[in-house]
């Protein structure tokens, strides 16, 4: 390890803490706990970037999936709901499954040719209707289920740490079925084709509101750690707030955001430490030497596309964890907020930053360019407040730079990610 | 009779906003196609720079109108376009000189050039947003319809109306001209045969004598006047919004490679395939059914395949059919 690389880990702690002073600990710690859900999305792309050379542009779909995963298993199951449209959705289920398998059977036993095209056409329009004859009223009774609270099926009901495995499950067995499909495709169309998985991923979500609420957004649902207001009714935390001069409130919120700190530090160390472990096992060194030169590793009798397919699945399986994690810190899941450029684009920026190939690198891109996404606003405020104060304050052009410094946001990134690669290609933290 | 009338319903909902969105998708996928076919990479900024160039023919717009210049029954956009694609090729000029080039005096493999072709996306995403803002903006003035749907009715005595936007019509008529300009310069001029020369074996190209960064720097140009008439015309046609325009990368791309990469007349075929599918499969067919079925056979649902927030399925599910099915395009080889 360079002197350098824990200096640069100290920096970030520095940016973190001078937030911490200069705005709040409140902001500071909220910042903080996005920076570590942030490196481990970030190690998941660099496990696929980096050890892989793979293009996965189709991180904000899993991320999301990790997030539909959190309400699926951890919000109260809605019975009247399940009673309205249960039976329809399991009818429609069986319906769709007897139509892949009917199709599947006359695509292969019957002989290529026009009946064969035409039958497997017809086999799977009629079930298309057929399902959608259960399917449609199944949606439209449990949609009418009280639709200002409900108005969907609910979840399972379990303590929410459950949601992380499944989230990453969910995701895992996504990146498998997209894998098996688009990864024998080369670099830039393979781009293309997670771009617009993502995307479909993300209007199912954004449009079935029986499953996930929709834009009408799924709130309340349970945490991990302690209800500030619980914390505060409580005489204990209260007297050791005071003794160690906090009030109430403002403990019960730190105390809060630390326990997340906690919860996902812990998530952190894991998959750094298994992802260090892979990078320096002989798996390790051959995927690098795949990346390096697909040709010669397969000629060598290494399993190219399994081996592939294998790392896009727990790759993206950590990005539904981390999706997971972030809508559990929310609280509540929203779909509208599930932007390929903020969640996908910023990963690849993180993972650039920092370095592709090396796991230190990807944690602190993950921090520096979390801090600067959420930090670019209130230093581009700073900024523009002391370049244009000559202006007088009722310039017009003081105003609209002022209101600008909100947009600040992708031009930084994308200039930063424009630096790098000229400059330092490698990255903060190279691979060794 | 109701044959017709289900005729109009289809040219209505169907064909005419099919044609004008597949000649705009066409114009997108000719200037990614032609960027692939020269500088061998597929440009993820193509949607933002068709944002941009759209964005200065929408503050052009405004200027003009404040100064009460038009061109009453078409769109004053129109006037603008000239100076826009001016604006946005110096942006892309400027893009080659201060990004891609380097890389390409490197001889990096593609991959960087994807990279940094999104950070330039990411650039051009913000400056829109920072100078215009996020939301929707709408620049279409003049007449609104050539043809509208009452005044069909009236002329045809028909139950259905076939109404004709300025906009589609203008559309239409810019792509056929576009395109067979293009036509004409790519193989009748010596640059645009220089072009070809370079896009198909470039160590050749240079052998005789055809200079490198003169090509590049006229390719970037005409990418600029095809992302801006793209963009203006699908900002007449619907609206401005950025996020749509990065979003219309999907479409485009499809486009392109349906066709195959590298070739314009495949661009211009896959662009009509995906704006077809695309709002054939996301229409509801219930009352072109009506027309033509007896009455017991009428569907009881909407006769509609998928919701239209799912069109983007549709391109996704073309793109991947042609790459596994013939990842070449329809339309012959793209070059690895």
């Amino acid at each position: 390890m360079r002197i350098r690389d824990p200096a640069m880990f100290a920096f970030a702690a520095l940016l973190i803490a001078a937030v911490g002073f200069a705005q709040s600990w409140n902001v500071a710690l909220a910042i903080l706990n996005m920076c570590l859900v942030s490196a481990i999305v970030a190690l998941g792309v660099n496990l696929q970037w980096g050890y892989a050379g793979l293009f996965n542009f189709g991180i904000v779909g899993f991320v999301a999936l990790g997030g539909v995963a959190t309400v699926l298993v951890s919000a109260p199951p809605v019975e009247d709901a399940w009673r309205a449209g249960g039976s329809g959705l399991a009818f429609a289920a069986l319906i769709g499954l007897a139509t892949f398998v009917c199709a599947g059977i006359a695509f292969f036993k019957l002989r290529r040719g026009r009946v064969r095209a035409l039958g497997t056409a017809a086999i799977l329009l009629i079930g298309l209707f057929l399902y959608r004859s259960f399917f449609d009223p199944a949606v439209e009774a449990i949609e009418s289920i009280e639709p200002a609270r409900f108005g969907f099926l609910g979840g399972f009901g379990l303590p929410v740490l459950v949601a992380w495995p499944v989230g990453a499950l969910l995701a895992a067995g996504a990146a498998y079925l997209i894998g098996k499909v688009a990864l024998g495709l080369r670099t830039d169309y393979l781009a293309i084709a997670t771009l617009s998985i993502a995307e479909i991923i993300i209007a199912v979500i954004k449009n079935e509101d029986w499953l996930t609420r929709g834009v009408k957004n799924v709130i309340g649902l349970p945490r991990p750690v302690p209800y500030e207001i619980d914390l505060q009714n409580s005489d204990e935390f209260v007297s050791a707030a005071n003794s160690i001069g906090l009030d109430a409130a403002t403990a019960s919120s730190l105390f809060v955001k630390i326990s997340y700190g906690g919860l996902f530090l812990v998530v952190l160390l894991a998959l750094y430490a298994l992802s260090q472990l892979a990078l320096n096992s002989p798996w390790g060194r051959m995927m690098r030497a795949i990346r390096d030169d697909e040709n010669a590793a397969e000629a060598l009798g290494k399993d190219v596309s399994g081996r592939h397919l294998q790392v896009f699945v727990i790759g993206s399986a950590i990005c539904g964890l981390a999706g997971a994690m972030m809508t559990t810190l929310e609280g509540q899941l929203t779909p509208g907020q599930y932007n390929p450029l903020r969640f996908t684009f910023l990963a690849w920026v993180m993972v650039i930053v920092g370095g592709a190939g090396s796991n230190r690198g990807a944690i602190l891109g993950g921090i520096l360019v979390w801090f600067f996404w959420i930090e670019v606003e209130y230093i581009g405020a700073i900024l523009a407040d002391s370049l244009t104060f000559w202006l007088g304050e009722g310039s017009a052009l003081r105003m609209h730079v002022m209101e600008s410094v909100a947009y600040m946001r992708l031009p930084t990134m994308g200039l930063i990610l424009l630096l790098m690669l000229r400059f330092y290609p490698r990255g903060l933290i190279p691979e060794k | 009779m109701d044959v017709l009338q289900a005729l109009i319903v289809i040219c209505n909902f169907v064909a005419v906003p099919a044609l004008a969105y597949g000649s705009q998708l066409a114009l997108g996928a000719l200037g990614v196609t032609l960027v692939f076919g020269v500088l061998r990479f597929s440009n993820f900024a193509h949607g933002d720079t068709m944002a941009f160039g759209t964005m200065v023919a929408i503050l052009a717009t405004w200027w003009l109108q404040s100064l009460g210049i038009g061109i009453h029954p078409l769109p004053t956009a129109l006037i603008a376009l000239p100076f826009s694609i001016a604006v946005t090729a110096v942006l892309l000029l400027a893009t080659d000189r201060f990004v891609y080039r380097f890389y390409r005096a490197q001889h990096s493999p593609p991959v960087i050039f994807v990279a940094a072709s999104i950070g330039v996306m990411l650039l051009f995403h913000g400056l829109v947003r920072l100078i215009i803002g996020p939301w929707d903006q709408n620049f279409a003035d003049g007449e609104r319809f050539i043809l509208s749907a009452r005044e069909f009715k009236r002329a045809t005595g028909l139950d259905e109306g076939l109404a004709i936007k300025t906009s589609q019509g203008i559309t239409v008529l810019a792509a056929i001209a576009i395109v067979a300009w293009l036509y004409w310069f790519l193989n009748r001029t010596r640059t645009g045969k220089a072009m070809r020369a370079f896009s198909d074996n470039q160590e050749l190209a240079l052998l005789s004598g055809i200079k490198p960064e003169r090509v590049v720097a006229i390719c970037w140009i005409i990418a600029a006047g095809l992302a801006t008439v793209a963009g203006v015309l699908y900002g007449l046609d619907k609206s401005f919004k950025p996020f749509t325009y990065f979003q219309l990368l999907l479409p485009i791309f499809a486009a392109a490679i349906v066709g195959g990469l590298g070739n314009p007349l495949g661009a211009i075929a896959g662009g009509y395939l995906v704006a077809f599918s695309e709002i054939a499969v996301t229409y509801a067919f219930k009352k072109v059914f009506r027309y033509l079925l007896p009455e017991f056979l009428e569907p009881s649902g909407l006769a509609q395949l998928l919701s239209t927030d799912y069109k983007l399925a549709v391109s996704f599910t073309i793109l991947v059919i042609t790459l596994l099915a013939k990842p070449t395009g329809l339309f012959g080889e793209a070059r690895q």
